[in-house]
């Protein structure tokens, strides 16, 4: 098990950019998750650790040691593919003992590796099959037993779950979550589901256009996300978004939306008064009151999810949902209010997207 | 560490080495070679031939009769084998693509005719073709489209049908097998899809066969059009390109100079246009695949 | 109606049959006829007495046999250097993108472009002082470097087919690509080997004109050129000719008859991924 670095990797496919300097510490036996939209360019960062393709400029290090310009297999590491990519004429035990032959290991080692992987994973009466045979569930376990068996540096995972259905993922996750926890080995994983991401990372590196946005455990990225993109994309229900007004009072800032008074927080750095602002705030954030109290909404639309309702709202004139465990009957058209702690309000730069940060209160 | 990267530079042109290697060796630098002949004047197994001609030969060639029958002839032997093939092949194809009894036989064998040499389908045909030992003829004559059960070989407006039908034969296996592997890429959801919406077999046939299909037909039409173009043997085997160079194309013609009249400056010279004209015509088509790909 | 469709559809292919198979059926009737019935029964459908003669001179008195063999020994080298190369060149096509590779695809489609009467010449200049006119290795040279392009199109729509990341985890696995190669994805492309060797097979099987004009020794002469050899000699002696053009026909229709499936299941893979 290694600890891994990234020191300002870029990579560019004939000139168009795809990573544009990413810097990225993984301690050892970290589970370490990299999360965003197509095109954000973390299944490039995952292949350029691989060495399946070489970094344009920067570093990489494994264990202390420089890997970028070494070939795949000499890296010491395993990697489990979205498609599997189990090869189809060998057997599940073949597949499993591939990597151990081309390391010339004595065969009655390799049949002991294979056998132990097998069993940890609960494929031991499937060695014999082939891919064809099995299940996508049981396929995907293979190719995690393939990776487990080298005993690698650092296990890499491209999008394994999503070729999986909805009961399937789910219990997947568990099974990885818990093969991590009981090998204790450095892994990265990439998808593009920000639940995943959630349940299983130690830390969440949120990417877009080819840059780190965020780095950080996911509780912080939850409740403190640095701009509207990762604000956005951690959570479900997405955090609703408002254009709002900031007045300035002294230390104190009230957030207006088309004249309605939705908060006082204190002022954050960085805005001029009168200017605009971004406003987020998460639907589970929220509660309805009796109107009256609270900020002035209209029901729009209700949806019912067995362990809440998502109520769609209409503040002024824009649109707003709220996640609520409370099951109690809402009518289309009804008024109600809406409350909130203003410390859950979450402030945006208008143009850039950053997150605006309270100033820090000193006592002068 | 850039000598991965070189390494990796490197790779893609060892895959190719070994075949570019050889193609250019043995016949880039022939057709250099070759192509050069036609600015000299050789004539094999005259040892006093091959003094520089210049333009020469391409003057004699405008002036030649033979010539602009040949060049005619070539459209006519190109076009009307190429359409025929691709047309009846894609009949073929589309009734190959139904499920069927026997499928799997009845492909096989109605694809046999690719794997005869080329002259020896010709030599059959020909042998079909003659009155004195052929039934083609008399059948003809018995169904009314002849006169008299005569060899169409002999007749100079008919004689290129002879070599247009073996090769037609010859030929239908190469399109259906290559359009049967490109209707079977077509997945079937879309005609179900059209189906739902009220479309019949016709209107599937052109709205969505067609131009799924199209880039592989240019493609294929494009190749076996110059192969066609190029294909001497059928023409050679058949009737020499006679009678009176009724059924001389310039590939039939290239090859009676070369090794009749043993004339090889002037047959380089005529190949050479050959293939301009072919690699014109390349060029245009695959500049109109890109202008129709262009607009989607 | 659906009937009447089926009846057309039956009909069409049968006809489509028909026009195939008559020819060769006419080859094997010519084949098995008395020379002194050939030409007074000649359109006859089948001669009123049948002889295997033909076959057992062919067979028997002329050099046929050895012709056979050397067009054995050519046809297979041929398929199988050109299978090699074609592989390698559709690999790289398939899964490398590189400067420059629209020139060697320019390169390969170019040659396909002219009539090969006019290299003939020059080939036979290059090839006789090293000694490759009037052997088997001379044609092998040529027929290869003939037949690679179009099997390099061929083995890059095969390799299509094949995902991409299966010689990613080999190369994860600690194979170099090389290795990855003929251990895992090889393997898988058995019928495509199989298909595109069978095409190369059968055309180098058939090719007449470099047969012709590069060998001119009994020794190493091909089917082909010894299949006009009939022509001369006794003032075309069709029974015999047609005898050793069936005898000649067998293994390529025999080898093109198992190999066409696997054609079109590869042509269509590679089309889906296109």
């Amino acid at each position: 098990m290694a600890a891994i670095t990234l020191t300002r990797l870029r990579k560019s496919f004939e000139a168009v950019p795809v990573l544009r300097g990413i810097d990225l510490s993984i301690e050892d036996g970290a589970f370490v998750v990299l999360v965003g939209p197509s095109g954000c360019g973390k299944s490039t960062l995952l292949r350029l650790i691989a060495g399946l393709e070489e970094p344009t400029s920067g570093e990489i290090h494994i264990d202390g040691r420089r890997v970028d310009g070494l070939a795949p297999k000499d890296r010491d590491l395993a990697m489990v593919f979205q498609s599997y990519a189990l090869y189809p004429h060998m057997t599940v035990r073949e597949n499993m003992s591939f990597a151990l032959k081309q390391r010339r290991l004595a065969p009655d080692r390799i049949k002991g590796a294979v056998e132990d992987a097998a069993a940890k994973l609960g494929l031991t009466e499937l060695l014999e099959r082939k891919p064809a045979a099995l299940s996508g569930g049981q396929r995907q376990r293979v190719a995690m037993g393939r990776a487990i068996v080298r005993q690698p540096k650092a296990f890499l995972f491209d999008e394994p779950l999503s070729n999986l259905d909805a009961r399937l993922r789910e219990q997947m996750r568990y099974e990885i979550k818990k093969l991590h926890c009981d090998l204790g080995a450095t892994s990265i994983y990439v998808t593009h589901d920000q639940i995943e991401a959630m349940t299983m990372a130690d830390r969440i590196v949120a990417m877009k256009d080819g840059v780190a946005q965020q780095i950080g455990p996911p509780a912080e990225l939850y409740d403190d996300p640095a701009n509207l993109f990762v604000a956005g994309f951690i959570g479900s229900p997405a955090m609703n978004f408002l254009a709002a007004t900031l007045a300035l009072e002294g230390r104190m800032a009230t957030v207006t939306m088309q004249g309605v008074a939705l908060a006082q927080t204190p002022a954050p750095a960085g805005v001029a008064a009168g200017g605009g602002v971004m406003v987020g705030l998460r639907p589970e954030r929220m509660a309805i009151v009796s109107p009256g109290s609270g900020v002035a909404a209209r029901v729009d639309l209700v949806e019912p999810t067995g362990l809440g309702q998502v109520v769609h709202l209409r503040v002024a004139d824009q649109r707003l949902k709220l996640f609520t465990t409370d099951r109690r009957g809402l009518a289309v058209g009804e008024a109600v209010g809406l409350s909130f702690h203003p410390s859950d309000v979450l402030l945006f730069h208008p143009e850039s997207g950053e997150r605006l940060r309270t100033a820090v209160v000193t006592t002068p | 560490m850039s000598g991965r990267v070189l390494a990796l530079a490197v790779e893609p042109y060892l895959y190719a080495a070994p075949s570019v290697l050889l193609i250019a060796a043995v016949m880039l630098v022939p057709l250099i070679t070759g192509l050069s002949y036609a600015f000299h004047d050789i004539i094999l197994l005259d040892p006093l031939s091959g003094d520089f001609v210049g333009l020469d030969h391409f003057r004699d060639l405008l002036e030649d009769d033979s010539f602009w029958t040949a060049l005619v002839n070539t459209a006519i032997w190109t076009g009307v084998s190429v359409i025929l093939q691709f047309g009846l092949g894609l009949v073929l194809a589309l009734l190959l693509n139904r499920p069927l009894p026997g499928r799997r036989l009845v492909q096989a064998l109605v694809f046999l005719p690719w794997a005869v040499p080329g002259f020896l389908s010709g030599l059959t045909w020909a042998w079909l073709f003659n009155p004195v030992i052929g039934p083609l003829p008399h059948w003809l004559h018995a169904l009314g489209i002849m006169a008299s059960a005569d060899n169409i070989l002999s007749d100079p407006h008919l004689a290129l049908l002879g070599p247009i039908v073996a090769n037609v034969w010859w030929g239908i296996p190469f399109f259906a097998i290559t359009l049967i592997a490109a209707l079977q890429s077509i997945p079937r959801d879309i005609y179900e899809a059209a189906s739902l919406d009220g479309a019949g077999p016709w209107l599937q046939f052109r709205r969505i066969t067609l131009p799924l299909l199209a880039p592989t037909i240019v493609i294929t039409v494009l190749l076996r059009t110059v192969w066609v173009a190029n294909f001497a043997e059928l023409i050679v085997v058949m009737t020499k390109g006679g009678p009176a160079d009724a059924t001389q194309t310039l590939a039939s013609y290239i090859f009676t100079l070369a090794f009749q009249r043993l004339d090889f400056g002037y047959a380089s010279a005529v190949s050479a246009v050959l293939m301009l004209l072919l690699l014109a015509y390349a060029g245009a088509v695959m500049a109109l695949r890109r202008a129709l790909l262009e607009p989607r | 109606m659906t009937v009447l469709l089926r009846i057309l559809h039956y009909a069409a292919l049968a006809a489509f049959l028909a026009f195939a198979l008559f020819p060769l059926f006419w080859l094997l009737k010519v084949s098995v006829t008395p020379d002194d019935l050939l030409y007074s029964e000649g359109v006859r459908p089948w001669p009123s007495r049948m002889t295997l003669d033909n076959y057992l001179s062919v067979l028997r008195h002329t050099q046929f046999p050895l012709y056979f063999r050397n067009s054995l020994i050519v046809s297979s080298a041929t398929a199988l250097f050109s299978t090699a190369a074609a592989s390698a060149a559709g690999y790289g096509f398939s899964r490398f993108r590189y400067p420059g590779k629209s020139w060697v695809a320019g390169l390969l489609l170019v040659s396909q472009m002219f009539p090969l009467v006019i290299i003939v010449a020059p080939i036979f200049r290059i090839l006789a002082p090293l000694g490759l006119t009037n052997s088997l290795a001379g044609l092998v040279v040529v027929y290869t470097a003939l037949n690679t392009p179009f099997a390099a199109f061929l083995m890059q729509s095969f390799f299509e087919a094949i995902p991409k990341d299966l010689e990613e985890a080999a190369l994860i696995d600690g194979a170099t690509r090389f290795q990855a190669l003929r251990q895992v994805i090889l393997p898988l492309t058995l019928p495509a080997l199989a298909a595109t060797g069978g095409f190369v097979f059968t055309a180098a099987w058939s090719e007449l004109l470099f047969a012709l004009m590069l060998n001119s020794r009994a020794s190493v002469t091909t089917f082909p050129s010894g299949l006009l050899s009939f022509v001369s000699k006794f003032s075309v002696d069709f029974g015999q000719m047609m005898a050793a053009g069936v005898l000649a026909l067998l293994p390529v229709c025999a080898f093109f008859f198992l190999i066409q499936r696997a054609l079109i299941q590869g042509l269509t893979a590679g089309a889906v991924k296109g």
